[in-house]
């Protein structure tokens, strides 16, 4: 008995793992402020299509958001089945387009104005015709940068 | 009795609860990084009446995509239903034939040199329309098959140009825009990315969606 007794006061005391918590809680708080949940609240369905070919967006240049779609199950009743454009919060026709691209020029620095690139966010199932008048709208008011945004995978499974 | 002091709270059990929160954050987090087709609008023209360019018919390649998001091919005076798994073979097919003669000699082209199509890469024209009823994932699928179209036939001549920077066009063009990569690097890169850019220059035309 005694032989074991001896090597307990003779080892190392164990590591202190009480600083753990707090190392995980700094891992932790770094996640949830760095995690984004969603930039718009998205009352139309948009699920995008995949594509290979494609390149990053610069995040450092600005970058505006037009989403379209069919409204989802619980806007139906007010916006109906037909495909629809979402510019910000708000479900708006073709006509508000160029308006929406003059707010978003006005937030910018003048310098930074010709490097906004136009996001286009389209449901894979949207038809093409309300995206056609999205971009003679956007070619009427000079925004000529665009990105068809698109998940990263197989086009033949789309 | 004698007086015990309160007993400690464990914390072990915090460093796990901690951890579950942890990873709960990490699995439903995407950073979410925005990628693409990029592409250039042409600019609005109101009323301007240009005249037409003339362009041979054997350097367009005309696709035409309807409302059954069924793609037609018109080259060469011949039109045929074309699948989607075949259109980024024919498209490089039809880039790369080099089919012109005498000051219309195509140097670069590999292709099948046949005088029913393009005469070389400067003058290959692809033309894309659509219906307004066309899936904006047909749209999508052959966007990005004629890109990748283009990019084989750049990586190929970026390769055969530059052999000692052991990449492609595509990796190239990633690592130009990376802002982590050296500046010189990037700044090297611009030019000889520019250079393929006019070697093999993107002539891509879409017509507004039919009516219908």
């Amino acid at each position: 008995m005694s032989k074991f007794k001896k090597k307990k006061d003779g080892g190392l005391p164990p590591i202190s793992t009480a600083s753990l918590p707090d190392i995980v809680f700094m891992l932790l708080f770094f996640f949830m402020v760095a995690t984004v949940i969603k930039e718009d609240n998205l009352k139309i369905q948009n699920k995008l299509p995949k594509a290979n070919q494609i390149e990053k967006l610069d995040k450092q240049k600005p970058i505006s958001y037009i989403y379209i779609g069919k409204p989802s199950e619980n806007y139906v009743d007010t916006y109906g089945t037909e495909d629809r454009i979402q510019l910000n919060d708000k479900l708006q026709s073709v006509k508000e387009v160029q308006s929406f691209i003059a707010a978003e020029r006005a937030k910018l620095a003048e310098e930074l104005v010709p490097t906004l690139t136009v996001s286009l966010k389209v449901d894979k199932d949207a038809k093409m015709g309300v995206l056609t008048d999205v971009k003679q709208e956007l070619r009427k008011t000079n925004a000529l940068k665009i990105n068809y945004t698109t998940k990263k995978g197989d086009v033949l499974t789309n | 009795m004698a007086k015990r002091s309160a007993p400690e709270v464990n914390a072990g059990s915090m460093a796990d609860i901690a951890f579950l929160l942890l990873i709960f954050f990490l699995v439903t987090t995407d950073i979410a990084v925005d990628s693409g087709l990029s592409r250039k609008l042409p600019p609005w023209e109101p009323d301007i009446n240009t005249p037409p360019v003339i362009i041979k018919e054997k350097n367009i390649f005309a696709l035409t995509l309807n409302s059954n998001n069924e793609i037609l091919l018109t080259s060469g005076g011949d039109s045929e239903l074309l699948a989607i798994k075949d259109l980024q073979e024919r498209t490089t097919a039809f880039l790369d034939n080099g089919g012109g003669k005498d000051e219309d000699a195509c140097k670069r082209c590999k292709g099948a040199k046949s005088p029913e199509s393009s005469d070389n890469l400067q003058k290959a024209v692809i033309s894309l329309a659509n219906d307004r009823l066309t899936d904006y994932k047909t749209y999508i699928t052959v966007q990005n098959e004629i890109l990748a179209a283009y990019n084989v036939i750049r990586n190929r001549e970026f390769i055969k140009d530059y052999p000692n920077l052991k990449m492609n066009f595509v990796e190239a063009t990633a690592m130009y825009q990376d802002k982590g990569a050296d500046k010189k690097v990037r700044e090297s890169l611009k030019e000889k990315l520019e250079a393929i850019k006019l070697v093999v220059p993107q002539k891509f035309s879409e017509a507004e969606a039919q009516r219908n």
